[in-house]
């Protein structure tokens, strides 16, 4: 369907994506945003992922992984808009640090791309979350302590034995996650400002606003593109056998 | 001597539970010195503590005269073989036993060096690439080994490192580390279960029970001279008699056994309060059909319930007379005694100095054997 034109085939669709710099431009910018969430997703879900699976007793870590799932029982949409309530002008949050005399007004702390991006982290940690804590349950506590006593620092253990041990659990939640936010649209759209535009809310725009549903399919296209290719390049890059992250 | 290790009056309780209960010992530098006693006496604690995994509630822990006290893991010159290996799956052989050299800073060529060389010590050129989960149990173990060695420990410590090896390797590993200790000349403090990893492989022994050293000794003082009926009864095979002390009028003391047997004794026991006693004879000790039957020999006439042949490690099953009591005899395999059928009617004997006796213990003994 992306290459139909009024006169049968042509390219005249993905021409305009290249001639029209707000599209290429949201493009990049989605695919940037969206490798940008990953990795602070990432690098939050780590250290969580190991203290539930290493650092706490049995009871306890049940108790954590139920408080972790819990906000995923309700829909996107109202944890997007629980967000909204805390952090809009007049907000719960803007309440206390008027009250505790931080603010001296209200401020806005919805709509602007730092807000968008805390919103789709927040949304997208459980994916990254749960498979690493899966790789790292079957981690050996005695390679840590084996590490440790060979002389190894705290530093060089995550480096060397955690992480690595970590990486196919690490891949396919940085798969998980990456393709949410790229392929997100509540969470831009409510909580990021009117330059915070997502790429889905242009294939959006396409289809149901202009009713041009080639440009659309072309566009959904070169995103379907886009995140094969990044998850190619990840997986080059991490020397993972795709395979393996899959399972 | 140097003293490589030494162990100060170490104790430590999880929870109220002591683990490790006021131990004291010294280490020679260069000496093959194993910890030996039943699972839960406390030895992986021990260990624990001089790796520095542990902190003692009390006591120091010194090595090469340097107190260890508050130093962590990876700054003390020790280094632990754990008991399932905990070789790194996602690396290759090389980076394994180059990792310690690593994380002290060293690159290139010396790294190189001491690696293949070290490989190469441990039977293991040119086993670099391969990765850990192609290797046998055997050569995971040499290149664990190897690992910690590169590092130039003052004392290797081993936590049972032999335990999860198949039999037959077990008794080939044993022998090899035995060798490969006396050839690098390290320190070896090793933990284990099985007193003939101990006895094979050692210059001292510990026996360990219940947080405390029942007995330091070298393998054959362990075996002949036990100090306690734990020893006696925890290394190697013993038989077991409870019975009376007694003495007679010319001042020579008996043992009577509650099914009316009486045993000479070379030495009495210093009776506590209740008098019983226990008495061990060690299936070698035990002569079938003595020919030379010397004055004070003990006899004793038995039935033979069961020929259990197990080639240099056979044994006889047999029931004294009026007794229940099963005991265990060995039986040379030099076709002297082919003529042994089961349920025939022999004699046994032994020299009372052969036998130890201790005063009864209260049943805490460990009795798994």
């Amino acid at each position: 369907m992306s290459f139909q034109g009024r006169s049968g085939f042509t390219l005249e669709n993905y021409g305009a994506f290249l001639t029209e710099p707000i599209y290429w431009l949201t493009f990049v910018r989605t695919a940037w945003y969206s490798i940008l969430v990953t990795c602070i997703v990432l690098i939050i879900a780590l250290p969580i992922a190991f203290f539930i699976t290493k650092v706490v007793n049995l009871r306890i870590q049940g108790a954590l992984l139920v408080l972790l799932l819990v906000p995923f029982w309700t829909s996107e949409l109202i944890r997007v808009y629980g967000w909204m309530i805390l952090l809009r002008e007049s907000g719960v949050l803007n309440h206390f640090l008027v009250g505790l005399g931080l603010f001296k007004q209200p401020k806005e702390m919805l709509y602007n791309d730092i807000t968008m991006i805390m919103g789709l982290v927040y949304t997208s940690m459980l994916f990254m979350i749960i498979p690493i804590i899966g790789v790292m349950e079957s981690l050996d506590d005695s390679l840590i302590e084996a590490a440790y006593d060979l002389g190894a620092k705290k530093i060089a253990i995550w480096r060397e034995i955690i992480i690595p041990y970590s990486m196919p659990g690490i891949m396919s939640g940085s798969i998980i996650v990456f393709m949410l936010v790229l392929g997100s649209y509540l969470t831009p759209k409510l909580m990021g400002g009117k330059y915070s535009l997502w790429f889905t809310e242009q294939i959006y725009n396409q289809i149901i606003i202009y009713f041009n549903w080639n440009q659309g399919a072309a566009f959904g296209f070169l995103l379907l593109v886009l995140s094969s290719l990044i998850i190619w390049v990840a997986l080059k890059l991490t020397k993972q056998d795709f395979r393996k992250v899959i399972k | 001597m140097q003293i490589a290790l030494s162990v100060k009056n170490i104790s430590k309780k999880f929870g109220d539970l002591p683990a490790v209960n006021d131990i004291s010992f010294d280490v020679e530098d260069g000496k093959f010195f194993s910890i030996l006693g039943p699972s839960g006496c406390g030895k992986t604690t021990l260990l624990r503590m001089i790796a520095g995994f542990l902190q003692p509630d009390t006591g120091t822990v010194e090595i090469g005269g340097k107190n260890m006290l508050g130093i962590e893991p990876n700054k003390r010159p020790v280094n632990l073989i754990f008991q399932n290996l905990a070789l790194f799956p996602m690396m290759n052989v090389y980076d394994n036993v180059a990792f310690g050299l690593r994380r002290r800073g060293e690159k290139g060529k010396s790294v190189e060096q001491k690696v293949n060389a070290m490989l190469k010590r441990v039977g293991l050129p040119d086993y670099g690439l391969k990765k850990i989960n192609q290797l046998s149990g055997g050569q995971n173990q040499r290149v664990a080994i190897a690992r910690c060695l590169i590092l130039e420990p003052s004392v290797l410590l081993l936590d049972e490192p032999l335990g999860a090896l198949d039999a037959k390797l077990r008794e080939h590993m044993k022998v090899e580390l035995k060798k490969l200790q006396a050839e690098v000349g390290t320190t070896f403090v090793y933990v284990t279960h099985d007193q003939s990893e101990a006895m094979v492989m050692s210059d001292y022994v510990a026996v360990m029970n219940a947080g405390h050293f029942e007995q330091l000794d070298n393998p054959q003082n362990l075996y002949n001279k036990p100090f306690s009926a734990f020893v006696a009864h925890f290394v190697g095979k013993n038989n077991k008699f409870i019975a009376k002390q007694r003495k007679d009028e010319n001042g020579n003391f008996f043992a009577e056994t509650v099914d009316g047997h009486s045993f000479k004794l070379s030495r009495p026991v210093d009776l506590k309060d209740d008098n019983f006693i226990e008495l061990y004879v060690r299936p070698e000790a035990v002569i079938i059909n003595p020919k030379i039957t010397k004055e004070n020999f003990n006899i004793l006439n038995v039935s033979v319930k069961a020929i259990l042949f197990d080639g240099a490690n056979s044994r006889l099953l047999v029931v004294p007379e009026n007794s229940k009591q099963e005991l265990i005899v060995s039986l040379p395999q030099n076709r002297q005694f082919d003529y042994i059928k089961a349920k025939d009617k022999i004699k046994i004997g032994w020299d009372p100095e052969a036998a130890v006796c201790f005063n009864k213990t209260d049943g805490k003994i460990y009795e798994e054997l």
